[in-house]
């Protein structure tokens, strides 16, 4: 992905060509029809739904009713509210989580002892089931019970008089923006592993000389940073931001179990509004209509990713 | 390393640490305490004012459906793992050897379909389910699950087959093997810890998943630890918090183990060149 391939052996590979292309296609052919069965048709279903009126009671899509799915729901109070959120969730989730996982891979790039057991405590948000992890950070951040409300009260920080206070709790999941903000920060704590492997990658493969020659030169550790690190890494760190944004904004499941969207719409985002709608509610072809405002942004994700990462490997 | 560098080290890496182990941490003191402490402001939360428990994990185990979910997840991840292996392996294999530059360069294209968030595609499926009459069963998501694990096991496993050296197998080409016979009995037995990757992300990723599971399967028989969970032991306003971290730790910890001693394995599924560097 980063280098381009050695391109040994492709004298003898040519001589038995022909039939690795037929052999080569039979052994692809299982896995590419099952993906276009159960990802690209219901892609065009998806699109099909959305210009139908279908619901749960009713799931056929023969009704076609063009757009009026779209504008029904572009008119509802919730629809700018969830795309406001889901743009500021998925930004704020991908700054934070880029910076901290340029660190963190400036940390993990050292041979250190322990290194194993810090490898597992620090993958463990990514290998956790985001529903589990979710139930985790629900009482993590409960509205009485909240050990981080605790550590603020003895630290004097909250409570009566003081800097967050009156009250005694936060209520992290009853507030507009302290909602968004727990919910950017499980984003950032589950998404930080991926995003750190990924610039990882990149960090190991810039040769080692050019940091010794930094050094033996006397530059300190911010100055290497930022003058060799960061600019060798830009095109990885466009990668990991892209993958980063396209699973977050995505993903309802956090907020599905955290703030479930409330207080009111203040923190619905556009994938759980398209679950609420269409599973929910019962309103397949609305749901799918929500579900497919969200594939524009999607696909220029999709799209910087992949030019960034092929013009990468061609140079 | 000078010594203030690397005390800067130790200490970035503890906050990180702390930062990704917190939640855990908490969940597993909380599992183990009796209610009186736990539902108490006053005290403490980090350590037991009362003396730990096992009731609250033989309660999720004897009096709730966790037990079910658990074995669910086991029966549909084991089945999602044999399919994935079966789809994935030769269609990596095809694209590191058999069909042309394009399919060496693939890889990251792969990787974007298994990024393809599954809202975008549950209500379509949840109509494809209940036309093959699977909805509500285990089986709606031992079929829908591939659609996650075989992309992103043919991309581990195509960054594993190009860093295997050609020549080995044509070596085997030139003594007069066929191409599928040096695939058995060259690349096969080479790709065997990738394969083994693929087992335990597949497995992973097949237990992780939460809008599959929620929508296409409402019944308690059915549900598999990652949305019987959430829904089954919240009953509306009461949660058997306890019991919640208890449930989760039981899954997530030898999860993390595993993906931990991964860890290197999927740095290098993010790079093109063989493992080792430079080779």
């Amino acid at each position: 992905m980063l280098r381009a391939p050695a391109s040994v052996g492709r004298a003898v590979r040519v001589s038995v060509g022909d039939r690795d292309g037929v052999l080569g296609g039979l052994m692809l052919a299982p896995a590419l029809v099952y993906v276009v069965a159960l990802v690209g048709v219901p892609f065009f279903l998806a699109i099909a739904l959305s210009m139908a009126s279908a619901t749960v009671g009713d799931p056929t899509i023969h009704r076609f009713v063009g757009l009026a799915n779209f504008g029904r729901v572009l008119h509802e109070s919730a629809f700018p509210i969830a795309l406001r959120n889901s743009v500021i969730v998925t930004t704020a989730t991908l700054l934070v989580t880029i910076v901290l996982a340029t660190m963190e891979s400036e940390l993990l790039v050292r041979d250190f002892r322990g290194k194993r057991l810090v490898q597992i405590l620090l993958i463990l948000p990514w290998a956790m089931p985001v529903s589990l992890a979710a139930v985790a950070w629900l009482w993590l951040l409960d509205s009485e019970f909240s050990p981080v409300d605790w550590l603020l009260r003895a630290a004097h920080l909250l409570g009566p008089g003081t800097a967050f206070g009156p009250a005694q709790h936060l209520y992290y999941y009853g507030r507009e923006w302290l909602g968004l903000g727990a919910v950017v920060a499980i984003n950032v704590w589950r998404l930080l592993p991926l995003a750190t492997i990924i610039v990882l990658a990149g960090r190991t493969s810039i040769p080692r000389d050019i940091f010794e020659q930094a050094e033996i030169d006397g530059a300190g550790f911010f100055r290497t940073l930022f003058r060799i690190t960061v600019p060798a890494l830009a095109s990885i760190l466009v990668v990991a931001s892209m993958f980063t944004a396209l699973v977050v904004f995505g993903d309802m499941t956090v907020v599905a179990l955290t703030t479930r969207g409330g207080p009111g719409y203040s923190t619905q985002v556009l994938p759980y509004w398209a679950y609420l709608k269409g599973i929910e509610a019962g309103a397949l072809s609305e749901g799918a209509a929500v579900a497919l405002f969200m594939f524009p942004v999607l696909l220029a994700g999709a799209i910087v990713a992949l030019r960034v990462a092929y013009r990468t490997e061609s140079r | 390393m000078p010594f203030m560098r690397r005390l800067g080290l130790w200490v970035a890496l503890l906050l990180f640490a702390a930062f990704a182990a917190f939640p855990a941490v908490w969940m597993v003191i909380s599992a183990f305490k009796q209610d009186a402490d736990l539902y108490n402001v006053a005290n403490d939360p980090f350590v037991y004012n009362l003396p730990p428990t096992l009731k609250n994990v033989t309660f999720l185990f004897t009096q709730t459906t966790f037990p079910t979910f658990l074995w669910n997840s086991l029966y549909v991840g084991v089945l999602v793992v044999i399919i994935t292996l079966a789809l994935a392996v030769p269609a990596a294999y095809s694209l590191s050897r058999l069909v042309g530059r394009w399919g060496e360069r693939s890889s990251i294209a792969i990787f974007m379909v298994y990024l393809i968030p599954p809202t975008l595609l549950f209500i379509p499926l949840y109509q494809i389910v209940t036309l093959l009459k699977v909805a509500n069963t285990l089986w709606a998501l031992v079929l829908v699950y591939p659609t996650i694990t075989v992309p992103f096991c043919t991309w581990l496993l195509l960054g594993f087959f190009k860093s295997i050296p050609r020549e080995l197998e044509d070596a085997a080409l030139t003594d007069g093997c066929s191409r599928w016979r040096a695939f058995l009995r060259v690349a096969l037995p080479l790709a065997l810890p990738g394969i083994a990757t693929c087992v335990v992300f597949a497995f992973a990723l097949s237990l992780s998943d939460y809008i599959y599971a929620a929508v296409f399967v409402s019944s308690t028989a059915s549900r598999t630890v990652s949305a019987g969970v959430p829904t089954e032991l919240i009953r509306g306003d009461i949660y058997y918090w306890q019991s919640l971290m208890a449930a989760a730790a039981i899954v997530a910890i030898p999860l993390a183990v595993a993906y931990g001693l991964l860890f290197d394995r999927l740095v290098k599924g993010f790079q093109s060149e063989p493992a080792g560097g430079g080779a």
